[in-house]
């Protein structure tokens, strides 16, 4: 889940009798499944809401290329390498649609980046935490793409169509990279001393900060009443983060490997387990820009913008001769 | 084929895997940084496709040398004085103008000689080369295309592209510089003499560069001591550092 605290309109769900007319037809429309193209009419909130939700997936997208593409000259084999490389390659591949998606609001890609250089967009807290060894490459795959995917796949379901078809391809790709994470973990798992010791290790750093991902419990989310009525958030944080912690638990038990939590253990009565909250004061510090990364992510995305500011004017101003040698010759 | 030289022929598909390896490495380096997001999916599918051509080549070398080594022992277990790759790609990526026409450099001549390896008398070496032939072919056009459109851009991309040209420049020669090896494969008909295919190469970049706007330097020196592994750059070394860090680190482990 890349898209956390979503800053809706604050205020509560509109009663039926609170709405104007158009207002009633939409929510109508969006109750009985029916999708929001582009040119249909709209709440301006709704509007506003899906482009920063929108957007801060795609940031994340972006900004979720540097942890792992931290690894892609140090993979070990050529094969590992070609499938980092083809994985963090695909998100951005996942932040181009999401652009394009977010696009068809009225907004541009340059405004967006540039809302997201300065900071006053967000991307995802998971990716302001470092990425320190080989086992991370597994831990990522498994547990943050995990994260996602648990997220994504209702979000298949969202109300608003470009949203809703650009997830349906991304969910197929993040199932991948969830299993190729997996994959890199069983090979550590099984493997000598120091690589099962890079495994828990990995895990013990990621797993919190993957909790997180879900962004704060439903009492304290003041956003979400608003985008579940409009079918632009399906379930509530504390849900997913439940169905994550479910599902993820008899996973790390195969690997052999210890979740750092010691008041996990299953809840026979509700058929769920047990487990502590993350540092909900960590979560707000990292979202404030004081997480380990998010001063060097940022300069990284900023780096890479300036540094290709001529060959983007460049294309352009060849662009433009192109077309008006085309104009001269006709 | 009983009479090719083994250790010839092994030379031959080294320098191939091991072009395709520092070359596919040095283009990785970008994923995540490009000028724009389009750009930075080009530049991995590029990366992408030399790492696969990479497994080919380096395990038929693997099979050709019959010590029961692998492509990856081969990649990741070798020394610098092992590698022969071309000088031009193991040098820094520069900013996006010298990565783009170093590809292009090098795509211009894959362009022109995989080809001709898909004759090769050699089965092994003509499969890999008509794979390879196909990715080459989209490579270059990609490559060929940004050159051009950054050289006959604004004055600020002619500049830089002029100065990446003179930069990578000496180190085109080498590609050309035949020796034993290469004159062992024309016997054999597992591959052309690459010094025959220098008026080709210089007609396809003449006229690209001159759609770009670029002037080819005058002086004609090359530098040479990558493909025969007598005298690498500083930066290869680097490279394999980065490269090879893991294997070294925990030997024998099984990723």
């Amino acid at each position: 889940m890349y898209a956390q605290m979503v800053k809706s309109t604050g205020d509560a769900v509109k009663s039926r009798e609170e709405m104007s007319d158009d207002e009633r037809h939409f929510q109508d429309k969006v109750d009985a499944n029916i999708k929001v193209e582009p040119r249909d009419w709209m709440p301006d909130d709704y509007r506003k809401t899906l482009i920063r939700q929108i957007g801060q997936h795609a940031h994340s997208e972006i900004v979720g290329q540097l942890p792992e593409g931290n690894w892609i000259t140090r993979a070990p084999t050529l094969e590992r390498k070609a499938i980092l490389l083809a994985k963090v390659q695909d998100e951005a591949g996942h932040g181009l649609y999401l652009y394009c998606a977010a696009e068809t609001l009225g907004v541009t890609r340059d405004d967006l980046t540039e809302k997201l250089l300065s900071g006053r967009m967000k991307y995802s807290s998971i990716f302001n935490y470092p990425t320190l060894t080989w086992a991370d490459m597994g831990a990522v795959g498994w547990l943050v793409d995990g994260a996602a995917i648990m997220n994504q796949v209702p979000l298949q379901r969202t109300s608003y169509g470009p949203y809703s078809r650009a997830m349906v391809r991304i969910c197929k790709e993040e199932s991948f990279h969830q299993r190729q994470g997996y994959a890199i973990m069983m090979k550590m798992a099984q493997g000598s001393a120091a690589q099962r010791k890079m495994a828990q290790d990995a895990l013990n750093r990621m797993w919190y900060p993957s909790l997180m991902m879900f962004g704060p419990s439903d009492k304290d989310s003041v956003h979400s009443a608003q985008s579940m009525a409009w079918k632009i958030k399906i379930n509530t944080n504390d849900e997913l983060r439940q169905k994550f912690v479910n599902e993820t638990v008899p996973q790390a038990e195969y690997l052999g490997l210890t979740i750092p939590d010691e008041n996990l253990k299953f809840n026979e009565e509700t058929g769920n387990y047990d487990f502590s909250q993350p540092d909900w004061d960590e979560f707000f510090e990292v979202l404030k820009g004081n997480g380990p990364c998010n001063t060097d992510r940022l300069n990284a995305r900023r780096k890479a913008w300036d540094d290709g500011a001529w060959v983007r004017e460049g294309l352009l101003a060849h662009a433009e001769k192109r077309a008006a040698a085309k104009v001269a010759a006709e | 084929m009983a009479q090719v030289d083994q250790k010839a022929l092994l030379e031959f598909v080294l320098r191939q895997g091991d072009n395709t390896l520092v070359l596919g490495h040095r283009v990785s380096e970008w994923c995540g940084h490009a000028p724009v997001l389009e750009e930075d999916i080009a530049l991995a599918n590029t990366a992408l496709d030399l790492i696969g051509q990479t497994q080919m080549w380096l395990g038929l070398a693997a099979e050709i040398e019959g010590e029961g080594r692998t492509a990856d022992d081969m990649a990741f277990l070798r020394d610098a004085w092992d590698f022969r790759n071309l000088l031009l790609v193991e040098l820094p990526n520069g900013d996006f103008g010298r990565t783009i026409l170093r590809q292009f450099l090098f795509d211009a001549f894959s362009a022109i000689y995989l080809p001709l390896l898909t004759k090769s008398a050699d089965p092994r070496v003509a499969e890999i080369a008509a794979k390879a032939t196909k990715e080459v072919a989209y490579h270059l056009e990609r490559s060929a295309q940004t050159v051009v459109g950054l050289g006959d851009g604004s004055e600020e991309s002619h500049a830089r592209m002029q100065e990446a040209l003179d930069y990578l420049w000496p180190y085109v020669g080498e590609m050309f510089a035949s020796d034993g090896v290469d004159q062992a494969m024309a016997e054999a008909g597992i591959g052309p003499d690459p010094a025959g295919l220098r008026a080709e190469y210089d007609a396809l970049i003449g006229r690209v560069l001159s759609e770009a706007t670029l002037r080819i330097p005058e002086d004609s020196f090359a530098h040479k001591g990558g493909r025969n592994g007598y005298m690498h750059t500083e930066h290869l070394g680097h490279l394999l550092t980065q490269m090879q860090w893991l294997q070294r680190a925990y030997p024998g482990c099984e990723w």
